[in-house]
C-alpha cells in the first residue's frame, strides 16, 4: 500500500520535472529585439541567472538589450523607459521589488510592448504584463521530500532548518516538502526552527537541535537553502556525527559550495533552484507574438543532483567565475 | 509709580545702581501700615511638608500681600524652594492651608497652580530655546483662525504684550538669540499673561549684569503697581535691600523671622539666616596678608583674539591676589579662557618662571601649574555622575596621565583632606557630586585644583550663587591660599569682596584692559568710577 | 587607633574600593542577574536536558555551553560597545566591520601564503582603522557618533563585498579556524577569548585611569576639558577598541562556518550590543558604565535565543517572544514601572 503510494507519487513528480524539460526545449524569437533588466549582480546565483540569459539569446540569435540595475528600481524603471524609447518587440523584467512598477508597465501597455516577469514577482495589474516566470518553490520542496522518502524508505525523523520566516521561498518550500512527507506515517519533522538563510543561523539552529533532542534519533536534516546546511554540517562534525552518514541532508539551491561539500562525502542532495529562466521567457514571448494563449505563471523547476555527479557539476560551476 | 522706560531709567543712573537702595528705602516707608490689617493675597497656615523622617518644611505661616515684593530667604536647604513646590502644586503638602485671597487652594500641579493666577519662573527658564519669542508666549495657547494658528495674531499680540514691558523686540526671532535678561522678561510676561495674581522669581538676577538688572526690577516695580504680588528668591541681600518691601526668613525647615525690609538691619538678617552672631563671620576673614616677595610667576603681554579679547597684558606673583573687575560682557571671563588654554590666544606671548609657553588646551596650562574654577559651574565644572571623590582627583589624575592611576587609598586620602579642609558638607567621599548643594558643588570644584598642585589659580565668580554661610568661607580659603604662595586672579561681580582681599584690581571694559589700581588705591568707590569712566 | 586605622588601610586598600564600587552598585547589579537566572530557569522548564552538558571527542556540548558559545561575540561586541556608550557615543558600525574584518581574514588566508597568525594580525588592524575612521569623525570632527558610525554602518558591508567578490569566501585553515571551532580544555575557544577580551579590556580600563577618564568625559564632555583631560584621546581610544572588539567578533564568525559572508555576517549584531549595554544599566546618556553587567546582557539575549531554539515553538513567534522577554526585563529595571510593586510589597511587610 506505502510502496504504491510512494511510487505514484514519485513518478508525479518525475512527470513534472519531464514537463519544465519539455517547455525549455523549444526553440525561437531569432531577429526579434528585447530588453532584459536585470535587478544587479548581488549574488553567484543571479550573476549565473544573467549568463544563462544571455547565452539563450546568443543561441537563438535574439538581439538582446541588458541592462543592470544594480540592485535599484529607479535604474531599472529608466532601463524600462529607455526600452520603450528604443521600441523594442518585448520586455524581461527581473523585478528588485515588488511594488511601484504600475506606472511604467501602463507605458509598456500603451506602446503595446509585452512585458514578461522573470524570478520576483510584482504587485501591478497582471493584465500589464503577458506572464510571470518564475521558480517553483513549491516543487522544490516536494523533490526534496519525494527523495528523502527514497532514500529512509518513508521512515525518517528530520529536522528542519527554514528559510527567513514569512519569506516565499521559506513557506513555499515547506509546503512542498510538507505535501510530500504526509503521504508517508513514519516521516516526521521533530524540530524546526529559522536559520535565516545564512551559514552561522544553520549551525547555531543545528547546534540547539543536536542539545534538544538524542541525536542518533535523527534521521535527517532538511534546510531550505544550501548555506544553512553548510552550518549544519560544521555543527553535525563538531558534535562528533558524520553528516551525509548518521545523519542525511538534503538542501536546495546547489551552489558550487554544497556540491564540495558532496564531493567530501558530508551532503547527499541538493535540489536545484534553476537560474536557467531565459528560455521559458524567449518562448512565452514568441508565444505570444503568435498570438497563443499563455497561463499567468510558467514555473521554472531545478533537477536534483547527488553525489556522483557532485565533482563534475562543481568544475562545470565554478569554471565560469 | 509712573512707568520710566527701563532703559532710560538705567542711563539716567549711569551705573550707580547701588545708590538706587534708598530710594526703595524710602519708598517702602510710604507704604501704610494699614496693609498689615489687609488680607493677604496669598496665604500659608502651618504649612508642613515631610520627606522621609525630616521635615523639609515644619509649620510655616507665610503672607503675601498684593502690590508687594516679598523676599524669601534663607541658605541652601532651609525650605525656600519647598514653600515654592507647595504653592505651585509640584508637591503635595502634609499639612496646614494655603489661602489664595483668603480662600483655600489645593494647586494638583503647576498649570493648576495657574489657573488659580499663581505662576512661577526660574532660574534655568523653561522656555523652549528653539521657538520664537511669540510662540514662546502663546504656546499652548495660540489663537486660532479656521483651526489654523493665527501666526500674524500670535505676533501682534506678542509685540503688544512685551511693549507693556518696554520691550520693543522682534518677536519672530528665536527666543535663544536673545539675552538671559529678555528671556527672562519674556518668561515672566508669559506667566503674568496668563492671568497670574502671584508671581514667584526664583533667583531672576543669577545671570543678569547690572543694567539688566536694573531692567528686571523696574519690570517688577510696575507689575506689583498693576497689583500683583511677588515672591522672590535671591542669594543676593544688596539687591533684597533694593527691591523688597517685606523679608521672610526660614531655617531648616522653619520660619524664624517676618520683616518690612526698611526694618530689618543686614546685620540681623545675615545672622537670622545663619543662626549665627554676625560678629563670629565678620571675624573669620582678616585682611589678605600678601607680599610679592617670590618674584613675577606669570607674564602674559598681548594676548588677544578675535572677537574676544583686546590685547591684554598681565603680571602675577606667587602669593598675589589680583583681582579682574567689570561687568558681564567686559572680556574678564574670555581673558581668564586665554590664558588658561581654552581657546587659543591669536597673538601675545606668556612666560611662565621666565620661560615662554603656548597654550593649546587646558591640558597645557594644567602642565605649567594653572588652575582655573570656570564661571559656569554646572556646564564647565561638575561632573554629575562621578562621586565627589573623583570629581576632586580627575584634575590631578589628568595631569598624571592615563596609566599612573592614583590608587584608592590616595585618591581617598585627598578626598578626605580636601572634605576636611573645605568643609564640604558631604554624607561621604562617594556619593555622587550631584546630591550636593551649589555651594558645596562649587568647594568640590576648587578642591579638584587645589588637588593638582597648582602654582597659579584661577577664579571665575567663585561665589556666584551659593548661600552666605559658604560664601564668608570661600572667600577665607581663597586669603589662606594666598599666603600658601599661590598666585591668584579672582574674577568677581561682587566689588565688596574683590575690594577686600586684592593686592591689585585689573579694571575691564568693552574686551580690553581699562586700568590696573593697586594699594590705597582700591576700595569699591575708585573701582567703580574706573568701571564707569568714558 | 591611628595604627589599626592605617594597618588596615594599607592592607586591602583596594579591595576596600572595589567592595564600596560593589555595595553601591548591588542593586544595580541584581536586575540583570536575576533576570538571567530567571530566564535560564524558565529555559530549563521548557526544556529538562537544557543545563546537560555532555563530552564528545573532548569537546563540551549542551545548550548551556551554546550560550556563551554562541554568545562570544555579542559579549564581546558589548564590551567594546560598553566604552563607547560610556563616552555618550554609539558605534553603529559594528556589525558592518565584523563583515570586513572576515572578509579580509578569509581572503587573506585563501589567496595568499601569509601565515594564519599574520593574517589574524592584518584583520584585528583593519578593526583598528575602522575605529580610527568612527573615532576620528566623532572626536576631531565632532560629528554625531550616530551619524558618523552610520557611515561605516552603510559603506562597510559594500567595502566587505568588494574584497569577497560579493560571494561567501570560504577557506581551509585549521589554525584560523580554530578562532571560532577550537576547543580548549573541553570549552569552545571563543567561550575563552570573550573571557579574555573582558578581562583585558577590563584591567585596561580600571587599573588604570582610562575608565575613570572615560566615565568622566561621558558624563560632562566639557568640564572634562577644563580639567585638563585630552577628551580626544579618549574618544578615538573607545571607538578603537570597538573596532578591534568588532574585529575579534568578525574574526569567530567567519572562522565558526569556515567563510565569511558579507551580507550575513554580524548583520544587526549592533543592536544587540547596544542593547545588552543597556540591559547591563550603562546609560546612553554616558556616565558610568558596567562591563561586566554588559557582558551579563549580551548573555540574556542569547539565553532568550538559544531558549527558542530548543524550546520547539514555531519559528514566526522567535521575534516576538524576544521583544516581549526583553520589554519585560527592561521593565523591571525601570523604577517607574517598579514602584507600585514595591510599595505593595513595604506594605506587605509593615502588615505582617
Amino acid at each position: 500500500m506505502r510502496s504504491r503510494k510512494l511510487v505514484f507519487s514519485l513518478f508525479a513528480l518525475l512527470l513534472l520535472a519531464f514537463g519544465a524539460l519539455v517547455v525549455s526545449a523549444q526553440d525561437g524569437g531569432a531577429g526579434l529585439t528585447i530588453g532584459f533588466s536585470q535587478v544587479g549582480s548581488e549574488s553567484a546565483w543571479r550573476t549565473s541567472f544573467t549568463q544563462a540569459v544571455l547565452a539563450e539569446a546568443e543561441a537563438r540569435g535574439i538581439n538582446l538589450l541588458f541592462s543592470d540595475g544594480q540592485q535599484r528600481q529607479e535604474n531599472q524603471i529608466a532601463a524600462l523607459r529607455s526600452f520603450i524609447a528604443q521600441g523594442v518587440d518585448a520586455i524581461i523584467l527581473a523585478p528588485v521589488v515588488e511594488t511601484g512598477w504600475d506606472e511604467v508597465l501602463q507605458e509598456a501597455a500603451d506602446n503595446q510592448i509585452p512585458v514578461v516577469i522573470v524570478d520576483r514577482n510584482v504587485t501591478a495589474d497582471p493584465s500589464l504584463y503577458i506572464t510571470r516566470v518564475s521558480s517553483d518553490f513549491v516543487h522544490e520542496g516536494r523533490l526534496a521530500g519525494a527523495w528523502l522518502a527514497q532514500a529512509t524508505a518513508g521512515q525518517c525523523n528530520i529536522v528542519e532548518l527554514q528559510g527567513t520566516v514569512g519569506s516565499s521561498a521559506a513557506l513555499d518550500r515547506q509546503q512542498g516538502f510538507n505535501e510530500v512527507i504526509a503521504l508517508f506515517s513514519g516521516m516526521q519533522i521533530i524540530q524546526s526552527q529559522s536559520g535565516d538563510f545564512t551559514r552561522t543561523g544553520g549551525k547555531e539552529v543545528m547546534e540547539s537541535f543536536l542539545n534538544a533532542v538524542d541525536p542518533s534519533t535523527i534521521c535527517a536534516v532538511w534546510a531550505h537553502n544550501d548555506d544553512m546546511l553548510i552550518g549544519a554540517i560544521e555543527a553535525m562534525r563538531e558534535a562528533g556525527i558524520d553528516p551525509g552518514q548518521d545523519i542525511l541532508t538534503i538542501s536546495v539551491d546547489a551552489i558550487p559550495d554544497i556540491f564540495q561539500a558532496m564531493v567530501d562525502g558530508d551532503a547527499n542532495a541538493t535540489v536545484e533552484l534553476s537560474p536557467n529562466m531565459g528560455a521559458p521567457a524567449f518562448d512565452a514571448v514568441v508565444a505570444y507574438l503568435n498570438g497563443e494563449d499563455l497561463p499567468s505563471w510558467i514555473p521554472v523547476a531545478g533537477g536534483i543532483y547527488f553525489p556522483d555527479t557532485a565533482a563534475e557539476e562543481l568544475a562545470r560551476r565554478t569554471a565560469g567565475s | 509709580m509712573p512707568l520710566i522706560p527701563a532703559l532710560a531709567l538705567i542711563k539716567a543712573q549711569g551705573f550707580r545702581g547701588w545708590e538706587y537702595g534708598q530710594e526703595v528705602i524710602d519708598r517702602s516707608a510710604a507704604l501704610t501700615e494699614s496693609q498689615e490689617n489687609r488680607l493677604p493675597l496669598l496665604q500659608t497656615q502651618k504649612l508642613t511638608k515631610i520627606f522621609g523622617n525630616t521635615h523639609a518644611l515644619a509649620s510655616v505661616d507665610f503672607n503675601l500681600y498684593a502690590g508687594e515684593i516679598h523676599a524669601l530667604l534663607g541658605e541652601n536647604g532651609a525650605g525656600k524652594s519647598t514653600l515654592i513646590k507647595l504653592i505651585t502644586g509640584v508637591y503635595r503638602k502634609d499639612g496646614g492651608t494655603i489661602l489664595l485671597e483668603g480662600k483655600p487652594i489645593e494647586p494638583q500641579s503647576p498649570r493648576d497652580a495657574q489657573t488659580y493666577g499663581i505662576s512661577a519662573v526660574y532660574q534655568e527658564i523653561n522656555l523652549v530655546p528653539t521657538l520664537s519669542v511669540a510662540e514662546n508666549i502663546f504656546l499652548g495657547r495660540q489663537p486660532t483662525r479656521f483651526g489654523f494658528i493665527d501666526m500674524r495674531r500670535v505676533n501682534a499680540q506678542a509685540k503688544a504684550l512685551l511693549q507693556t514691558y518696554h520691550l520693543d523686540i522682534d518677536v519672530t526671532r528665536t527666543l535663544s538669540t536673545y539675552s538671559v535678561a529678555i528671556q527672562q522678561i519674556i518668561a515672566i510676561a508669559r506667566g503674568v499673561s496668563m492671568s497670574a495674581k502671584v508671581l514667584i522669581l526664583d533667583e531672576p538676577t543669577a545671570s543678569l549684569d547690572a543694567r539688566e538688572v536694573q531692567m528686571l526690577f523696574e519690570v517688577m516695580r510696575s507689575l506689583t503697581a498693576r497689583g500683583l504680588g511677588i515672591i522672590l528668591i535671591t542669594h543676593f541681600l544688596d539687591q533684597v535691600y533694593q527691591i523688597s518691601d517685606r523679608i521672610t526668613v526660614l531655617r531648616n525647615g522653619e520660619k524664624v523671622s517676618e520683616h518690612l525690609t526698611r526694618e530689618l538691619p543686614k546685620r540681623q538678617l545675615i545672622s537670622d539666616m545663619l543662626g549665627r552672631e554676625f560678629a563670629e563671620i565678620a571675624e573669620a576673614g582678616e585682611t589678605a596678608t600678601a607680599t610679592m616677595s617670590e618674584g613675577a610667576f606669570l607674564h602674559a603681554h598681548g594676548i588677544a583674539r578675535k572677537g574676544m579679547l583686546h590685547p591684554f597684558d598681565l603680571n602675577i606673583a606667587k602669593g598675589e591676589i589680583v583681582g579682574l573687575a567689570g561687568l558681564l560682557g567686559s572680556g574678564r571671563t574670555e581673558a581668564a579662557q586665554l590664558l588658561f588654554g581654552i581657546y587659543r590666544s591669536d597673538g601675545g606671548e606668556m612666560m611662565v618662571k621666565g620661560k615662554t609657553i603656548t597654550l593649546k588646551s587646558p591640558r597645557d596650562a594644567v602642565r605649567q601649574g594653572f588652575a582655573m574654577c570656570p564661571e559656569d559651574r554646572k556646564v564647565e565644572g561638575i561632573i554629575p555622575e562621578l562621586s565627589v571623590r573623583e570629581n576632586i582627583i580627575v584634575a590631578l589624575q589628568a595631569k598624571q596621565g592615563w596609566f599612573k592611576y592614583l590608587p584608592y587609598a590616595k585618591q581617598e586620602a585627598i578626598a578626605q583632606e580636601m572634605i576636611a579642609a573645605l568643609r564640604i558638607v558631604t554624607p561621604d567621599s562617594s556619593s555622587p557630586v550631584s546630591e550636593l548643594s551649589g555651594g558645596n558643588q562649587q568647594k568640590v570644584i576648587l578642591a579638584r585644583w587645589l588637588a593638582s598642585q597648582p602654582e597659579f589659580l584661577i577664579l571665575d565668580e567663585p561665589t556666584r550663587g551659593i548661600d552666605v554661610g559658604a560664601h564668608a568661607e570661600i572667600i577665607n580659603i581663597i586669603k589662606r591660599l594666598c599666603s600658601e604662595g599661590l598666585a591668584l586672579l579672582v574674577i568677581s561681580s561682587e566689588l565688596s569682596e574683590v575690594v577686600d582681599y586684592s593686592n591689585r584690581v585689573v579694571v575691564m571694559r568693552d574686551r580690553q584692559k581699562l586700568t590696573e589700581l593697586t594699594g590705597d588705591d582700591i576700595n569699591e568707590t575708585t573701582v567703580m568710577h574706573a568701571i564707569a569712566e568714558k | 587607633m591611628v595604627n589599626t586605622k592605617t594597618s588596615f588601610e594599607t592592607e586591602t586598600p583596594v579591595s576596600r574600593g572595589n567592595l564600596q564600587r560593589m555595595l553601591r552598585n548591588s542593586r544595580k547589579l541584581l536586575f540583570p542577574l536575576a533576570a538571567l537566572i530567571l530566564i535560564l530557569i524558565g529555559n530549563w522548564l521548557i526544556s529538562p536536558n537544557f543545563f546537560n552538558v555532555r563530552i564528545v571527542d573532548g569537546r563540551m556540548l549542551g545548550s548551556i555551553v551554546d550560550i556563551f558559545n554562541r554568545g562570544a561575540p555579542t559579549v564581546i561586541l558589548a564590551v567594546g560597545m560598553t566604552l563607547v556608550i560610556a563616552t555618550k557615543g554609539i558605534d553603529l558600525s559594528v556589525g558592518a566591520v565584523i563583515a570586513i574584518c572576515g572578509a579580509v581574514a578569509a581572503v587573506l588566508i585563501d589567496q595568499t601564503e601569509l601565515s594564519p597568525f599574520i593574517v589574524i594580525a592584518i584583520s584585528i588592524g583593519a578593526g583598528v582603522l575602522c575605529g580610527l575612521w568612527n573615532g576620528v569623525l566623532v572626536a576631531v570632527f565632532d560629528i554625531q557618533p550616530f551619524i558618523a558610525t552610520l557611515i561605516l554602518m552603510v559603506v562597510g558591508r559594500g567595502i566587505a563585498q568588494l574584497i569577497t567578490a560579493g560571494q561567501i569566501a570560504i577557506f581551509n585553515n585549521p589554525t584560523l579556524e580554530f578562532v571560532g571551532k577550537g576547543v580548549v580544555l573541553g570549552l569552545p575557544f571563543p567561550i575563552i577569548l570573550s573571557a579574555l577580551v573582558l578581562i583585558l579590556v577590563y584591567l585596561m580600563v580600571r587599573r588604570t585611569a582610562i575608565g575613570l577618564l572615560i566615565e568622566s568625559v561621558g558624563s560632562n564632555d566639557r568640564a572634562s576639558y577644563y580639567a585638563g583631560i585630552d577628551a580626544r584621546a579618549i574618544k578615538l581610544f573607545v571607538y578603537v577598541i570597538s573596532g578591534v572588539c568588532a574585529a575579534i567578533a568578525g574574526l569567530i564568525i567567519t572562522a565558526d562556518i569556515r567563510g565569511a559572508d558579507a551580507n550575513n555576517a554580524g548583520l544587526w549584531l549592533e543592536l544587540d550590543a547596544v542593547l545588552a549595554v543597556v540591559i547591563g544599566g550603562t546609560l546612553l546618556t554616558g556616565g558610568r558604565f558596567y562591563l561586566g553587567l554588559s557582558v551579563i546582557g549580551a548573555l540574556i539575549i542569547q539565553s532568550i535565543q538559544t531558549g527558542i531554539f530548543v524550546s520547539g515553538l514555531p519559528p514566526t513567534f522567535n521575534l516576538i517572544v524576544q521583544a516581549v522577554v526583553i520589554l519585560l526585563i527592561l521593565f523591571l529595571q525601570s523604577e517607574e514601572f517598579r514602584r507600585p510593586f514595591t510599595r505593595l510589597f513595604m506594605r506587605m511587610r509593615k502588615q505582617s
